[in-house]
C-alpha cells in the first residue's frame, strides 16, 4: 500500500517540472466554433434532404416549362461570381480581425454584405421573372423542388446579412472584443458554408438541369 | 500556475490561423473549378450530356473539397479532430440520403408506371400469381 502512495510523491518530488502531457490534440478553451460547426453539419442535412428531393422531382415538368427553356445560365454565372467575391472579402475582414484593425476589417463586411444584397436581388428578379413567367412554384414538381432547395440557400443568405448587419453595429459600439470576434468567426463559417451549398446548387439545379 | 504552454497574446478560441496565401489560392482555384463547368455547359463543349454531367459533377465535388480547406480551414486536427469527425458523420449520411433516394426512386418510377410493363411477355404476364 505504502509503496503504491510513494511513487507519484517521490516522482514529482525527484523532478519538479515534469509535464503531464497528454498524447492528443490541443482542446480549444471555448467550444463555440465546434457547437456552431455541428449546426452547420445539421443544416447540410436539410440541404441533403432538399437536394434528393430536387434530384428526385427535378425531371417531372408536368407538361411544363423544363430547365433549359427557363434557366438564364449568365445570371446564374453572374449570382455564383457575386456569391464568390462576397465569400474572398469576408476572409479578409477575418484577416484584418488577426491584426485587429476595425476600420478595415468593418469595410470589408460592409462589401460582403453588398455583395451578398445583389446576390439576393439577382435571385429575387429571377425569382419573380420565373413566376410572372407561370413557372411559379404551384406549376410542376420540378418548380415545387427548385424554389423549395433555391428559395431555402436564399433564406440562409438573407439571414446571414441580418447577422452580418447586427455584428457591424455590435464592434461598432463595443470594439474587436473576444466575443465579437467569436461571432465574427462563427458568421465566417456559416458564410463560407453557404457558398459551398451555392456550389452544389449551381451545379445540381443550374448546370445539370439545362441538359437534355 | 498554468499548464498552457501556449503564450498567443489572443484569447484561444480554437480559432484557425488564415493566411492571405491560403484564401487567395482557394479563391483563384474557386474561380477555375466554377468557370470551366460553366463554360463547358454554355458552349456545349462536350456533346454527350451524360459525360458532361459527370464532368460538371467531379468539378463540384473537387471545389466543395478545396471551399473546406482555404475557406472553412477544415483539417484532421481543427478541435481536436471533431470536426472532421462530424464532417465524415454528415458526408456519409447525405450520400446515404442522396443516393439512396435517386436510386429508389428511379426504379420506384420504372417499376410501378401502369403499362410501362414492356419487357414482360403475355406468357409470363399470364404465369403471375
Amino acid at each position: 500500500m505504502s509503496d503504491i502512495n510513494a511513487m507519484p510523491s517521490t516522482a514529482v518530488a525527484n523532478n519538479q517540472d515534469v509535464e503531464f502531457w497528454m498524447k492528443e490534440d490541443h482542446h480549444p478553451a471555448n467550444g463555440t466554433l465546434l457547437g456552431f460547426w455541428i449546426y452547420l453539419m445539421s443544416d447540410c442535412l436539410i440541404f441533403a434532404c432538399l437536394f434528393a428531393t430536387y434530384g428526385v422531382l427535378g425531371r417531372s415538368y408536368a407538361g411544363g416549362p423544363t430547365g433549359a427553356e427557363l434557366f438564364d445560365l449568365s445570371l446564374v454565372a453572374v449570382n455564383t461570381s457575386l456569391l464568390l467575391l462576397s465569400s474572398i472579402t469576408y476572409g479578409l475582414a477575418v484577416l484584418e480581425m488577426q491584426k485587429n484593425r476595425r476600420g478595415t476589417m468593418m469595410a470589408w463586411l460592409v462589401v460582403t454584405g453588398l455583395f451578398g444584397l445583389g446576390f439576393l436581388g439577382i435571385e429575387m428578379y429571377e425569382f419573380a421573372e420565373l413566376i410572372h413567367r407561370g413557372a411559379g412554384p404551384q406549376r410542376s414538381a420540378f418548380l415545387s423542388s427548385f424554389f423549395t432547395l433555391v428559395g431555402t440557400h436564399g433564406l440562409h443568405v438573407t439571414f446571414g446579412i441580418v447577422w452580418l448587419i447586427t455584428l457591424l453595429f455590435q464592434v461598432g459600439r463595443f470594439g474587436l472584443t473576444p466575443a465579437n470576434k467569436r461571432r465574427i468567426l462563427c458568421l465566417s463559417m456559416f458564410w463560407h458554408f453557404l457558398d459551398v451549398v451555392w456550389v452544389g446548387v449551381f451545379t445540381f439545379v443550374y448546370l445539370m438541369g439545362v441538359l437534355p | 500556475m498554468s499548464t498552457h504552454t501556449e503564450s498567443h497574446d489572443h484569447p484561444d478560441d480554437g480559432a484557425p490561423h488564415s493566411t492571405l496565401k491560403g484564401y487567395m489560392l482557394g479563391f483563384f482555384l474557386a474561380i477555375f473549378l466554377t468557370a470551366v463547368p460553366f463554360w463547358l455547359v454554355m458552349g456545349k463543349v462536350i456533346p454527350n450530356a451524360q459525360t458532361l454531367a459527370v464532368i460538371v459533377l467531379v468539378f463540384a465535388a473537387v471545389q466543395i473539397v478545396v471551399h473546406m480547406i482555404y475557406f472553412l480551414h477544415m483539417n484532421a486536427h481543427s478541435e481536436g479532430g471533431w470536426n472532421m469527425l462530424a464532417l465524415m458523420f454528415t458526408a456519409i449520411l447525405v450520400v446515404i440520403t442522396l443516393s439512396g433516394s435517386i436510386w429508389v426512386m428511379y426504379h420506384l418510377n420504372s417499376n410501378m408506371m401502369p403499362g410501362m410493363s414492356h419487357d414482360m411477355t403475355e406468357q409470363q404476364a399470364k404465369s403471375l400469381p
